[in-house]
């Protein structure tokens, strides 16, 4: 029992548990699911649907962040690739083909690849802080995005391209099997390789992993690099979500929404241990908490204030001081009932 | 404090020996470890008391109890005759209990001044008056002897002053009570001098001191009472003059003591100097750092290097290493150039190097012991070719056993190992990776008799199966015990190489000493 309350995945999964719960009770109809056409239908299934882009974000977010950094950059390489796909679509002839959306899609996330990999090269050769480094791209990032649709927001009609957030496989979004295949990807390179432990290593002690002649550099490259593929996949759902590059809309604030879903999940800022699975749980936390919002009829104006009101207690939970505390009272209150018991504690 | 109080506690106790401190029957419990069984301990004013024991016997648990870090599961705390319940430092500190640690806690980027006055600067209505606030600094620091500019930044001072400063911090809050975990195990001897008289001076003025090392010598030359813990429990309390120090040793090991003697004969194994050098650097060195220094490792040799702090022993290693880059000479592995520009260049010739600073250098705190122990291998193979379980299970095994890892336990965090235990995880790391020349400096700065005698043990014993080791300690027994060649650096530069075969430690200390005469004539 122990174990499992101290595992770093408990509270996460506590906080997303008793929000569903609240969600359940409140509303019998959200745990509902009707399946229409073979497809599945319900807020559970919306909610698998529309965590997608911050799923792939707040995974690089994790890998980033396990290496002492943070990427604020993650939004406005969204807005780049969704923009240059697009593009691409838009100005193809046969917008429809098979070989153009590959072409686009694969033209949007070498874009943000290649943003990933500047940022990392800010970081990790020039050794200027994560923050400041990203901070660049974030600015820098949408200008490139509106340059490149020439100001306007540019829509298409491809049914291939909007199959990829919109459509379905065997009853489930499409949307849903891209996170499952993200989260595979990033979980099998990260723990059936060494690089998982070595980016820890390098997140914890990065002289002492230096001295283990750990190429500590080419790790914290990598992660920015991943953050951007992963971003700029983020990118191509969002944009075939809306079937339109909003450069100034796609990806907006996500970075924030990502940060937190890391730190949610039991990953410390501070860089170190991550735990891919305890992001997972964060980002589901917030996309039903965005969810419960919008049902529970919170006014828009002060919905961000519901949500970091609930931000607040997830956090404060796993808080050492409020842990402490809540131990002594609980040791208090056991301390004086135990006479009565006495007999089954002996 | 009420009248009858007083009258009572002067009946009770004799005037010469009041205690301050008085623990009774502390008891710690961690998941699975009882670190502190029933513990009592009694700290008097003006007194020196030095707590001895072993890596893990619970010196610093108990600490932790006392100075609010730890909250206690049973047992009684009564500092000046009240009952205490601690539940942050700062109970302790307003019960008058300061620490100075072992690595200084003070803030590196404020000045000396405002490092004393923290949290006391004298204010007035205006706000802090920082000319009295640095006037009243000044004058706790020349309590202690200390003269310096309390504006200049507290990162331009050595460790060694940063210590009093640390000290006199204690002394603005009037404390009654100093505990100093370590604090002499990065000073030269002229330092740890000037400490201990600064320590005599505050028990002279009723101060109680307890005091933690690991330097035998220190014990003796200072503390009025011992203290030994053994395995979380208390062996017992003793005037240091009655405590011969074969006792002592034998009541922190619980055992005979090992016969550190036969160690010594690796001194007089036979090394063959006609063959190729394993290593070669010639006029390696570095400007501001090191001036051109030679250096010869031959195979299954132990080249000791001796001198004080900062004589550039460990600048010298660091530039074998790559850790540092040198600007000036070369190096050879066998006979054959080797560009060493990085520590994987280093770890690809097979050289391995354990650094001093063991916890910002050395250990990776929030991985576990089996994971500290493959890094090395790990990262020579890089992040595709992952150690397998299995591998890692029988290295780890093979290692904790071999170096006698406590806990063996390769699941847990290394940072809750001992520091002795810490040591030999990076030894474990390092000689996993199979390597020809093994660099250690201080690998046995900090630990305790019983860690420090098997790493001895392990070194002369690896050396005689052909390792080179280049071995680096500020305790120079310990370096004429192991190597056969020893090399003598002061002030940045080498001074010269002895043969250990026919020497002892007052010739080393005489030969630094006899070459500072010289060159100051």
């Amino acid at each position: 029992m122990k174990n499992i309350v101290r595992h770093t995945v408990f509270w996460p999964v506590v906080a997303l548990v008793a929000l569903l719960l609240v969600n359940t009770i409140a509303r019998p109809t959200f745990a509902k699911i009707v399946i229409q056409n073979g497809q599945l239908y319900g807020t559970p299934i919306e909610i698998l649907r529309n965590s997608a882009p911050l799923m792939l974000v707040a995974l690089g977010m994790t890998i980033v962040i396990a290496t002492r950094g943070i990427d604020l950059s993650v939004g406005a390489m969204m807005a780049v690739s969704g923009s240059v796909a697009l593009t691409i679509i838009d100005s193809s002839p046969t917008p429809e083909a098979p070989g153009v959306i590959a072409l686009a899609i694969g033209a949007g996330v070498l874009a943000t690849l290649l943003f990933g990999t500047w940022n990392g090269f800010l970081v990790s050769v020039l050794g200027i802080q994560p923050i400041i480094a990203t901070l660049v791209l974030m600015l820098a990032g949408r200008g490139i995005a509106l340059l490149i649709t020439g100001g306007f927001i540019t829509t298409v009609n491809s049914a291939p391209y909007k199959f990829i957030s919109q459509g379905y496989v065997l009853g489930f979004p499409f949307a849903f099997f891209v996170s499952i295949l993200a989260v595979t990807v990033v979980v099998l390179i990260q723990r059936k390789t060494a690089l998982g432990m070595l980016t820890e290593a390098v997140g914890i002690n990065p002289e002492a992993s230096r001295l283990a002649g750990v190429r500590s550099r080419g790790i914290i490259w990598g992660a920015y690099a991943a953050s951007g593929v992963l971003a700029g996949f983020a990118g191509i759902l969002y944009s075939s979500n809306i079937m339109a590059a909003d450069a100034n809309a796609a990806g907006n604030l996500i970075e924030l929404d990502a940060i937190l879903a890391v730190v949610l999940g039991g990953t410390s800022l501070m860089g170190g241990k991550f735990s891919i699975a305890g992001t997972v749980i964060g980002v589901f936390t917030i996309q039903t908490l965005r969810s419960t919002i919008v049902f529970l009829g919170v006014p828009p104006p002060v919905s961000p204030v519901f949500l970091a009101g609930v931000v607040i207690v997830v956090v404060a939970v796993r808080s050492q001081l409020v842990r402490q505390t809540a131990a002594r009272w609980f040791r208090a209150i056991r301390s004086t009932v135990r006479p009565l018991n006495s007999k089954v504690t002996s | 404090m009420p009248v009858d109080d007083v009258v009572a506690s002067t009946d009770v106790e004799p005037a010469d020996v009041k205690p301050i401190v008085e623990m009774r029957g502390i008891t710690i419990e961690f998941p699975g470890v009882k670190a502190l069984d029933g513990v009592d301990f009694t700290l008097r004013a003006g007194e020196i008391h030095c707590l001895m024991g072993e890596n893990g016997a619970g010196k610093s648990t108990l600490i932790k109890a006392l100075t609010g870090v730890y909250a206690i599961d049973s047992g009684s705390i009564t500092v000046g005759g009240s009952p205490k319940s601690f539940r942050s430092t700062a109970d302790a500190q307003r019960a008058g209990i300061s620490t100075v640690y072992q690595e200084v806690n003070l803030c590196t980027n404020l000045s000396v001044g405002e490092n004393v006055m923290l949290g006391h600067e004298v204010r007035t209505a205006a706000g802090i008056d920082w000319r009295a606030t640095h006037r009243e600094a000044s004058r706790h620091l020349q309590n202690l002897g200390v003269d310096i500019d309390t504006r200049s930044g507290l990162f331009s001072h050595s460790i060694a002053i940063q210590q009093l400063i640390a000290i006199s911090r204690a002394m603005v809050t009037d404390s009654t009570v100093l505990i100093l975990d370590e604090p002499t195990s990065s000073l030269d001897r002229a330092e740890v001098d000037q400490l201990f008289s600064v320590i005599r001076a505050l028990r002279d003025r009723g101060v109680a001191i307890l005091f933690v090392t690991h330097f035998l010598d220190q014990v003796y030359e200072l503390s009025d009472t011992i203290t030994v813990l053994r395995n979380g429990a208390l062996v017992g309390e003793y005037p240091a003059a009655d405590l011969p120090r074969s006792e002592l040793i034998a009541k922190m090991i619980g055992r005979e003591l090992a016969d550190l003697t036969a160690i010594s004969s690796s001194s007089k194994r036979e090394i063959d100097r006609d063959a190729t050098p394993l290593l070669k650097a010639t006029s390696l060195g570095k400007k501001g750092v090191l001036e051109p220094a030679d250096l010869d490792v031959y195979e299954g040799e132990v080249v000791g290097i001796a001198g004080l702090l900062g004589s550039g022993r460990t600048e010298l290693a660091r530039l074998v290493y790559g850790a540092d880059r040198a600007d000036t000479g070369r190096v050879e592995k066998r006979g054959v150039l080797a560009r060493i520009t990085a520590p994987r260049h280093a770890i690809d010739h097979r050289i391995a190097f354990s650094s001093e600073d063991r916890r910002a250098e050395g250990i990776v705190g929030d991985l576990t012991v089996a994971e500290n122990i493959i890094l090395g291998i790990q990262a020579r193979r890089g992040w595709l070719r992952r150690v397998s379980k299995a591998e890692t299970d029988a290295l780890v095994a093979e290692y904790i056993d071999a170096l006698g890892v406590r806990p063996a336990d390769p699941n847990r965090p290394v940072r809750n190992l001992s520091g002795g235990n810490q040591q030999k995880v990076l030894l474990a790391r390092w000689l996993a990776t199979a390597p020809e020349l093994i660099i250690l400096d201080e690998p046995t700065r900090g630990i305790d008799v019983g860690a420090k005698a098997d790493i001895q043990r392990k070194v002369a014993e690896l050396s005689a199966k052909g390792l080179s080791v280049i071995f680096i300690s500020s305790e120079i027994e310990e370096v004429v015990r192991l190597a056969q060649r020893i090399i003598v650096m002061r002030d940045r530069r080498k001074i010269g190489e002895l043969e250990s075969h026919d020497i002892d430690v007052d010739d080393v200390i005489d030969y630094i000493a006899h070459e500072a005469q010289e060159t100051v004539a």
